[in-house]
């Protein structure tokens, strides 16, 4: 049967003094892969942030994996909800390793005084070898490029044992090989774990193709969504970026080259 | 003498943990903030007669717990919090002197210190809050270390890491009042920052950073204090010129400068970990 893991009813959520969200709602269900588009400043982010229970509710109701959402209740819940955010700045001699850095991904669901045991080592050892970092588990962070940065990232989430995967741009100044890396990466995953995943982008060429569900969002609420043909039509991208027709032709004709 | 050196290596732990913090959350000047906030809160105490002491650690443990909250809500950098609670605790401490028709020579003894004068009681209390800072490091240690690396990560995988920096803050407020008298305002401030800065400088290890800072902390204490007999000089001064220099070497001989050949295998320091 299917499960509805993520209920959002006319959210409307603020972003420091503006108001993100302008009453939103969105259903998502268990082991959906859904692809947020939109200009920046949409409220794509903030919708992500809304879900791990991080945004400012003013009115609604937020209902992810049968917890309702309160200010300062968030804490339990995220435990189950891996984030993985765009790069971060990550100083060059940060004393910590990629190996410790994953296991912080585990951090939450030990709580407070527990120490990580084998079994945690041996998980955060597993999750690296799938995103193929393995061989750079004793190098500090600081020291890996961009792209190497994003898998450990992935991988802290993937340590996490979480019930839903969230991607703020995790492809956005990645280099080429990088970025389809990233979301082949993010893929397999989906494929292999059928985890929900909630995936967000302003770049069309970074959005997967295993997406089963495209939300188009425009200026704080959700614009359509529908499947992904139906949805990524030059005429749907015209509007929500507010670009003329033509424009969109052919940048899509000059990414399809690539 | 005897009071001297353990006091150097009390004031020496507790002083060199905080430092990793305050290395780590780049918030340097956090010292002097405290440390004038502790001045201002003696004053105060001794304005309206009652313990200095007391003045100077609720002075400095409401600086603390300001200094979070303020730069949450501005969206400040918590460098410019300090900044902000810095010059006000200034400002309080001018005032009460102005207001003070007495002597002010208890509330600047806080301020200087004096590490040969030391009484038993100045020692139980550093002993007290150096014991309770390396015990809630130790129980809390993957908590501060995911809130040191990145508090946003550490938020997002469910720790409470706003709580756990605040917590941070406040154990900075504590050491540095417990500290004062022992060790004084100008020289607590290099025994915070120099040893940190150091192990910095060596480690790719957040566990061996601590270590090797607390390490630093006591040897520039024991090696001011001998000098400073030795030589009949103030021991203030040995142990800040001892403390630089044990960081300069360390900056100098850094591995984390060093350019890997292409023979060895790939950073070998960070194997520490």
């Amino acid at each position: 049967m299917e499960h509805t893991v993520v209920d959002i009813q006319n959210a409307v959520v603020s972003y420091r003094e503006d108001i993100a969200l302008r009453g939103v709602s969105l259903k998502v269900t268990d082991g959906e892969f859904v692809g947020i588009i939109g200009p920046n400043g949409a409220g794509k982010t903030t919708i992500l942030t809304t879900v791990n229970g991080m945004g400012k509710l003013l009115s609604g109701r937020v209902c992810v994996l049968d917890h309702y959402l309160k200010p300062g209740n968030g804490h339990y819940l995220r435990r189950k909800v891996g984030y993985v955010a765009q790069i971060q700045n990550i100083e060059p001699r940060m004393p910590i390793t990629v190996r410790e850095v994953v296991m912080i991904g585990r951090y939450g669901i030990l709580g407070l005084l527990k120490r990580p045991g084998k079994n945690d080592w041996k998980i955060v050892d597993e999750v690296l070898e799938l995103v193929g970092m393995a061989h750079l588990v004793d190098r500090p962070i600081g020291h890996l490029s961009g792209g190497e940065q994003q898998r450990v990232a992935i991988a802290r989430c993937l340590a996490q044992e979480p019930q839903i995967f969230l991607l703020d741009e995790p492809t956005a100044s990645l280099d080429w090989k990088a970025q389809s890396d990233v979301l082949q990466l993010v893929k397999l995953i989906h494929n292999s774990r059928h985890l929900t995943t909630l995936f967000v982008t302003h770049d069309l060429g970074a959005l997967p193709l295993a997406c089963s569900r495209v939300v188009l969002m425009k200026d704080g609420l959700i614009w359509a969504h529908g499947s992904p043909d139906e949805m990524l039509t030059d005429d749907n991208l015209s509007k929500i970026y507010d670009i003329p027709i033509h424009e969109v032709k052919r940048r899509r004709e000059e990414a399809a080259k690539v | 003498m005897q009071n001297a050196i353990l006091s150097a290596f009390l004031g020496g732990i507790a002083c060199s943990t905080i430092g990793v913090f305050v290395v780590l959350l780049h918030m340097p000047f956090i010292g002097v903030c405290m440390a004038h906030a502790a001045f201002a809160g003696a004053l105060l105490g001794l304005l309206l007669n009652f313990d200095p002491l007391i003045g100077a650690f609720v002075l400095s443990l409401v600086s603390a717990a300001i200094i979070g909250p303020l730069a949450d809500r501005g969206e400040l950098n918590p460098e410019t919090s300090v900044g902000v609670i810095f010059s006000l605790m200034l400002g309080l401490a001018f005032l009460f002197m102005g207001l003070m028709s007495t002597t002010k020579s208890g509330a600047l003894e806080l301020l200087w210190g004096s590490i040969l004068t030391n009484t038993r009681s100045d020692i139980v209390l550093l002993g007290i809050v150096a014991a309770v800072v390396v015990i809630l490091v130790l129980i809390f240690y993957k908590e501060i270390q995911a809130t040191l690396f990145n508090r946003n990560i550490a938020l997002s995988v469910g720790i409470p890491s706003t709580l756990i920096l605040y917590g941070i803050l406040f154990m900075t407020g504590a050491t540095i009042t417990a500290s004062l008298r022992s060790i004084g305002g100008l020289l607590i401030f290099s025994l915070i920052l120099n040893p940190a800065a150091a192990a910095y400088q060596l480690t790719y290890s957040m566990k061996r950073m601590f270590l090797l800072s607390a390490a630093f902390g006591v040897i520039s204490g024991w090696i001011g204090l001998l000098f400073s007999y030795i030589f009949n000089i103030p021991s203030g001064a040995t142990i800040v010129v001892t403390s630089s220099i044990i960081f300069g070497l360390a900056a100098l001989f850094s591995p984390k400068k060093r350019v890997k050949s292409w023979q060895a295998p790939p950073i070998t320091e960070a194997k520490n970990g």
